[in-house]
């Protein structure tokens, strides 16, 4: 106490080195639950065909005549994701004005919407495309209702943030022309919310495209399953098709995606 | 719960860009402007309905009695967790957060040097920073669970290969939040400093770090929270945490012992978020 | 033919917004409405087009009580009344001419405006009402892409396209610099006069007032305490209306002389 200004300004500096020292110890312990032994059992010679199937990956898998093959696996992803955001785009909107603080005065009612979006977006995708495939069975149309379902979260949430943050002037201008309730909404809110929406619903997209990618894994259609296949059967010169397959298209789709964004805004 | 960074939120909120730069249309262009509008929507509804034919999109079996028993048997079982069941899973719920953590932090101090490479206030050369953008988003192109899947097959079924995915996943995302805060620095202090003649390393110790450190921590701790959720679903692949259970009950069609995991992950998932979010705004 | 009958605003909270009003504003008249900030300027406006309820007596527009009308019948009062706002209120990334088409809403049924499309006669009288305002050249461009007079002009055109029998404009040049000022003020004038329809203006620069005014409204503490017309409005009127000297900051030309110093 005698010393009150130097022992201040030093305080800052004794709780960094304890949270730096807590933070070291925690990240030792969870590194103390990985178990690094077995790995060495592979021997540099799975670590040699797995290199050889990455850098000679099987071309022929890009398109087959008949039957399952990289292209129709690529589409069905990029089909699961493009209805998935549609889905979630419009559903997402009753959800959005529920959560808007500046749409209704009971604050109760924009609280507890935005609590139900917090559960939904915590929810994960694959769980929901589980529950789905057990509603209509395996395949690609479970995988878009979970993404319909999942995107809603986070959608309606940036919805509703650019729903309160809309200019109030247009909708003054509106009501003292004479306009009805839907024609301000239509004529004043709309054309302020649109194309943000639009730009949401496609950096949605974007993130539904990667997700798609492994909604396969548990069976709910898309690339994932052919991947899950070469996998488990070791096939890597396949599982390197098809990662660099999903890497083009993630990259095509995020070019698109914001070139159209910026286009847009 | 996630409002300050976004991944991309710099792109999604930016401010308009300049008004565009064709020469404003004549009175004739209405027309056309028209047609395109009238276009853009017509197209766009094509290929929606095809989409959905290509999917057998089937709203008449959604809604059918039949898969409506099922989702109600579902939920009306996932409605009655079994509490008792919450003391076994614990330990993998705990490796799951364990999973998390060594996850981000390694991931995250591995993108600290990318993201200086990246950003063009630091890395002026476009030889470097280009290349390290793009592996960058060759990395972010792949999502957690396909890292968690690759790497199951290549190490093992274990909690390693769920952290190596994540490594992998947090690297790619923190890296690009943070090059985009270190670009977007007061460029003033570091101006100052090259005038009185510092060095590259000393611009970044004591120009870069203090202005850019609380959007990193910011940045991770996001990160951490996305990490969390992910790590609950690993194991659907075999990369260790709780997802293995849930996997396990969920094929025993065990829907009182899912539900009790995944109302547990819920909980842990949503103290992490409000913690992590309360911290963040904290910092900022 | 606007009349005020004992009309009195009183919030929620106690304060008395309007007193015992009682005015009539006849055809055609350029009406100016001064006094301090919160003396009840904006309050009187806005109560003619009901954007704020009264709290007793009645405002009539034509013959017709807004105050006792509702729905369809006060939109359509409504729609004879054009107004003008201190910060435009445009919708910022439509473009102009979508801007002053909103301005022809009230005149179709709330269904068949739904998916945005107005008849060719609509177009008609928006372009026209632009080239009124002289920014006819403007109206494919997007609102936000107009200096700040230009953007009030625009609003205008969007009250014109109402075809309004009233035009109301509430602090229309607060926001901007002494120049683009006269510009606005000066296309109010000309409307008034060459559409003869009644203009009312609520204004904070004296000097402005009584240029362009034909009558001059006093209020005080939401009390009119001075209506006449402008020969009447001397200096020492003025005082009274702000119960005190006038500031420099309430002239226009003292302003646009700061202005030119800071150029």
């Amino acid at each position: 106490m005698n010393q009150s200004v130097p022992s201040h300004s030093r305080l800052p500096l004794i709780r960094n080195w304890i949270v730096g020292i807590l933070l070291i110890l925690i990240f030792i312990w969870s590194l103390s639950a990985m178990k690094f032994d077995g790995i060495q059992e592979y021997g540099a010679q799975v670590v040699s065909s797995i290199w050889e199937g990455f850098t000679h990956p099987d071309w022929d898998y890009v398109y087959l005549p008949d039957g399952e093959d990289l292209l129709r696996g690529l589409l069905e992803t990029l089909i699961i994701s493009i209805l998935g955001t549609f889905i979630s785009a419009f559903l997402c909107i009753p959800f959005a004005f529920w959560a808007s603080a500046n749409m209704s005065r009971i604050q109760a009612v924009s609280i507890s919407g935005k609590f139900v979006l917090t559960v939904i977006r915590v929810f994960p995708e694959i769980i929901m495309a589980i529950l789905f495939i057990v509603a209509v069975g395996p395949g690609a149309f479970a995988g878009v209702l979970a993404l319909g379902i999942h995107s809603i979260g986070m959608l309606a949430k940036l919805y509703s943030e650019t729903i309160e943050a809309v200019d109030n002037g247009p909708r003054e201008a509106l009501i003292s022309s004479g306009a009805s309730k839907l024609q301000v909404l239509r004529f004043a809110v709309l054309p302020q919310v649109i194309p943000q929406f639009i730009s949401y619903a496609l950096y949605r997209f974007e993130i539904n495209i990667r997700s798609a990618t492994v909604l396969g894994l548990v069976g709910a259609g898309g690339i994932g399953v052919p991947l899950l296949f070469a996998l488990s059967s070791r096939n890597w010169s396949r599982v390197g098709i098809i990662l660099l397959g999903i890497v083009i298209l993630v990259t095509i789709i995020d070019l698109i995606s914001g070139w159209l964004r910026r286009r847009i805004i | 719960m996630n409002s300050a960074p976004v991944p991309d939120a710099a792109e999604v909120g930016a401010p308009a860009p300049p008004p565009s730069k064709k020469p404003a249309p004549t009175l004739d262009s209405k027309g056309p402007q028209r047609f395109k509008a009238l276009f853009t929507w017509l197209g766009f509804i094509v290929v929606i309905v095809v989409c959905g034919i290509r999917v057998d999109a089937n709203l008449v079996q959604l809604f059918s009695a039949n898969s409506m028993e099922n989702m109600g048997r579902i939920l009306g079982e996932l409605s009655r967790p079994d509490w008792s069941y919450a003391n076994r899973i614990m330990p993998a719920m705990i490796e799951t957060v364990q999973i998390a953590i060594a996850g981000t932090i390694i991931g995250s101090v591995l993108a600290v040097p990318v993201a200086l490479l990246c950003a063009v206030n630091i890395m002026p050369k476009k030889i470097i920073s280009i290349p390290a953008r793009i592996v960058l988003n060759l990395v972010r192109t792949i999502p957690d669970l396909l890292f968690a899947a690759v790497f199951v097959a290549v190490f093992g079924i274990g909690a390693f290969a769920g952290m190596l995915a994540l490594i992998f996943f947090s690297f790619g995302l923190v890296a690009k939040l943070t090059y985009e805060a270190i670009e977007a620095i007061d460029p003033g202090p570091l101006e100052a400093m090259t005038a009185s003649g510092a060095n590259k390393i000393q611009l970044i110790v004591f120009g870069v770090i203090p202005q850019a450190l609380p959007y990193f921590f910011s940045y991770v701790l996001y990160t951490f929270e996305v990490n969390v959720r992910a790590a609950s679903v690993l194991g659907f692949v075999g990369a260790g945490g709780i997802g293995l259970h849930l996997d396990q009950q969920l094929n025993s069609l065990r829907y009182d012992r899912a539900s009790t995991i995944i109302l547990l992950t819920l909980v842990i998932v949503l103290v992490i978020d409000y913690a992590s979010t309360y911290l963040r705004r904290k910092l900022l | 033919m606007i009349e005020f009958k004992n009309v009195v605003k009183q919030y929620p909270n106690g304060t008395i917004g309007l007193n015992n009003i009682n005015l009539t504003i006849g055809e055609g008249e350029f009406v100016v409405i001064v006094g301090l900030s919160g003396a009840g300027k904006s309050t009187l406006l806005r109560s003619i087009n009901r954007l704020h309820d009264i709290s007793s007596g009645e405002i009539l527009v034509d013959g017709k009580s807004i105050t006792r009308a509702g729905g369809k019948q006060l939109r359509r009062i409504r729609r004879d009344i054009g107004m003008i706002f201190q910060s435009f209120n445009l919708v910022k990334r439509a473009t102009v001419l979508r801007n002053v088409l909103t301005g022809r809403v009230g005149y179709h049924s709330t269904f068949s405006t739904m998916f945005g499309y107005f008849p060719k006669e609509d177009h008609d009288i928006a372009l026209d009402a632009l080239n009124r305002v002289n920014i006819r050249e403007k109206a494919y461009s997007r609102a936000d892409q107009l200096s700040g007079g230009q953007q009030q002009r625009v609003s205008i055109a969007r009250a014109l396209a109402q075809k309004p029998k009233v035009i109301l404009a509430d602090e229309p040049v607060a926001s901007l610099d002494p120049l683009t000022t006269r510009q606005v003020m000066d296309d109010l004038q000309r409307i008034n006069r060459e559409l003869k329809i009644t203009t009312i203006v609520n204004l904070h620069f004296i000097d402005l007032a009584r240029e362009y005014a034909t009558r001059i409204i006093g209020l005080r503490a939401g009390e009119v305490v001075f209506d006449g017309p402008v020969s009447e409005a001397t200096d020492a009127k003025f005082a009274e209306i702000y119960g005190r000297p006038i500031h420099e900051d309430e002239l226009l030309a003292a302003e646009a002389a700061k202005g030119g110093v800071l150029a």
